[in-house]
């Protein structure tokens, strides 16, 4: 049997069995914290929120799929029309396949690439095509002011992102984001928040402000308010959405809900520990554990840790106002680039002359 | 076969969207297809295990140049008779351009495929089982190359320093937040009382 799933056959019915658990997980993870989006920011605001689909509204995420699904899709008659449909198309698709090298778990990963890092760096730069495409191809003036300003809003906070991730990789020695997650094991002070652990402890000083500037800078890369720029209410009605309707509109929100969970994953993963629950392990006995039982506690730990940075996300949606336009470009490249350099120098000055990489 | 497979649609894609670049009668047309071929040449690289090298063209040229390619031209106003109008008078040079840069990637190719003038110089080093090919590329450019890697940063520098000069203009009369200063405001420097009589009311002069 065991010979049956190392066959190029078995190699691909197993790759695409992971690829569909990891898509459904995702998607059922999304609907739920859609919802919990909606409740944490009623909350904040002393209502209730959806409470009516279901007990307690759970069930309010697949009420507003269907009625999304089932309503007409109304094309622009001025629209170039294969763009203004494969913009949505590709957003959904490029946030999903970020996560092909999400490990959840260790072994749990569906492609163990050992530039993962970089690959979840190429592949969360491509997302901004569906916005500027949709921005575009609706031909019309809000929605191209909003794919102008998102154009521009991402391309800035990458350059942080990337300056950010290489902090870690300094860290860590590698780019495989398995070993990342691996070279963090062991009590909470080894989280690369907190500067990693023996040897490179002091560098907590520079990566508790990195992890705080890379959850800054996912929240404009995500277009989270308070960096919603590209779709600001008061000022483009609703930005490159404007002339979305039914199913497409419906894509273009779940890419960006996706790409949301995919930045709460990969902060709890460079820089809080991922899986891993900040206590030796050995503490609960977890090493005789049979694989999959130890497996799924890391799974619940690490979608513990997922939730409370999407939780961060929403209360950040709740009580913060939105920028001014020329406000987030100097947060951008007059704070977060210098800072992140000098960030970049400082550790890597402490791996030459302090600790050997 | 599997890889022999993906090499000839990525192949495919590639040399078809490269055509569709030129042929498209939109620009904005044409800079998806160019980014269609960055994606897929990027293919073509990791097919090759050069996976760094995929990652960086993902990440510099579709992530970044191509978006402000798209940028640039989405935002011109594109009169379809007017790009045609030089088309016949142009065609000449062209053929001659093209046909040179033919000739020499024909030469190139054949000289490769022969050894050449590069025979003797040492290959790059190929990645190992225990050296992935990041650290391979880093090993060599920070040591062999280190000075040429050290020039193109300075290159780089110096066009960025050149389009900054050529952009920054300093506007006099412009009133520029300064976050400092406004966070530094408490009530004793932002407000002031008055007593005023009643029925004597308050100049707007009067006040600071």
């Amino acid at each position: 049997m065991t010979e049956f799933w190392t066959s190029p056959l078995g190699w691909t019915l197993a790759t695409v069995g992971a690829i569909l658990l990891v898509t459904v997980g995702v998607l059922l993870a999304v609907a739920f914290l859609l919802l919990a989006d909606r409740k944490i920011w009623a909350g904040v605001q002393m209502r209730k929120g959806p409470n009516v689909v279901g007990p307690f509204g759970l069930l309010q995420s697949f009420a507003d799929f269907f009625k999304f699904v089932l309503k007409e899709v109304v094309v622009p008659a001025g629209s170039d029309k294969a763009v203004f449909l494969l913009a949505p198309v590709l957003t959904v698709i490029v946030a999903f396949g970020a996560w092909a090298v999400m490990p959840f778990a260790p072994g749990w990963v569906i492609s163990d690439l050992n530039v993962g890092i970089l690959y979840v760096f190429a592949i969360s730069s491509l997302g901004v095509y569906g916005i500027i495409m949709g921005g575009w191809a609706s031909n019309s003036k809000y929605p191209f002011l909003g794919s102008l300003r998102s154009a521009a809003q991402m391309v800035s906070y990458e350059v942080s992102i990337g300056l950010v991730i290489i902090n870690v990789i300094l860290l860590a020695g590698t780019m495989n984001l398995t070993t990342i997650v691996t070279e963090q094991e062991g009590w909470i002070w080894n989280w690369f928040a907190f500067g990693g652990g023996a040897g490179t402890w002091p560098t907590v000083l520079i990566m508790f402000p990195m992890a705080i500037v890379f959850f800054v800078s996912a929240l404009a890369e995500t277009n989270r308010p308070p960096f919603d720029l590209p779709e600001a209410e008061s000022e483009l009605v609703a930005g490159y959405q404007v002339e979305y309707s039914s199913t497409p509109y419906l894509l273009f929100m779940m890419g960006e809900y996706v790409n949301i969970v995919f930045m709460c994953a990969m902060i709890s993963l460079l820089f809080f520990g991922g899986w891993n629950p900040g206590f030796d392990v050995a503490l609960i006995g977890l090493p005789d554990w049979p694989q999959w039982l130890a497996n799924l506690f890391y799974l619940l730990v690490f979608s513990a840790k997922i939730v409370f940075w999407f939780f961060m996300f929403a209360m950040v949606k709740a009580f913060v106002p939105r920028y001014r336009y020329d406000q987030l470009m100097r947060l951008g490249w007059k704070i977060f680039l210098p800072t992140s350099l000098v960030a970049v120098a400082g550790v890597s000055a402490w791996r030459v002359f302090m600790v050997g990489a | 076969m599997i890889a022999a497979v993906a090499f000839y649609v990525l192949a495919a894609v590639t040399v078809v969207s490269a055509l569709l670049v030129v042929t498209a009668r939109n620009p904005v047309h044409s800079v998806l297809w160019l980014i269609m071929a960055f994606f897929s040449a990027a293919g073509l690289f990791v097919l090759l295990g050069a996976e760094f090298l995929a990652m960086l063209l993902v990440v510099v040229y579709v992530g970044a140049v191509a978006v402000l390619f798209l940028f640039v031209v989405m935002m011109l106003d594109v009169d379809f008779v007017k790009l045609r109008e030089g088309f016949a008078r142009y065609l000449p040079i062209a053929i001659i351009v093209a046909g040179v840069l033919l000739a020499e990637m024909i030469m190139i190719t054949v000289a490769v495929a022969n050894g050449g003038a590069a025979a003797d110089a040492v290959g790059p080093a190929a990645a190992t089982a225990d050296k992935t090919n990041i650290e391979a590329i880093g090993r060599v450019l920070y040591t062999d190359y280190v000075y040429f890697f050290q020039a193109a940063g300075i290159v780089l520098l110096i066009a960025m320093i050149g389009a900054i000069t050529l952009t920054l203009r300093h506007k006099p009369g412009i009133k520029r937040q300064d976050v400092g200063v406004q966070v530094g405001r408490n009530a004793k420097t932002a407000m002031e009382l008055k007593s005023i009589e009643t029925g004597a009311g308050l100049n707007p002069e009067d006040l600071r």
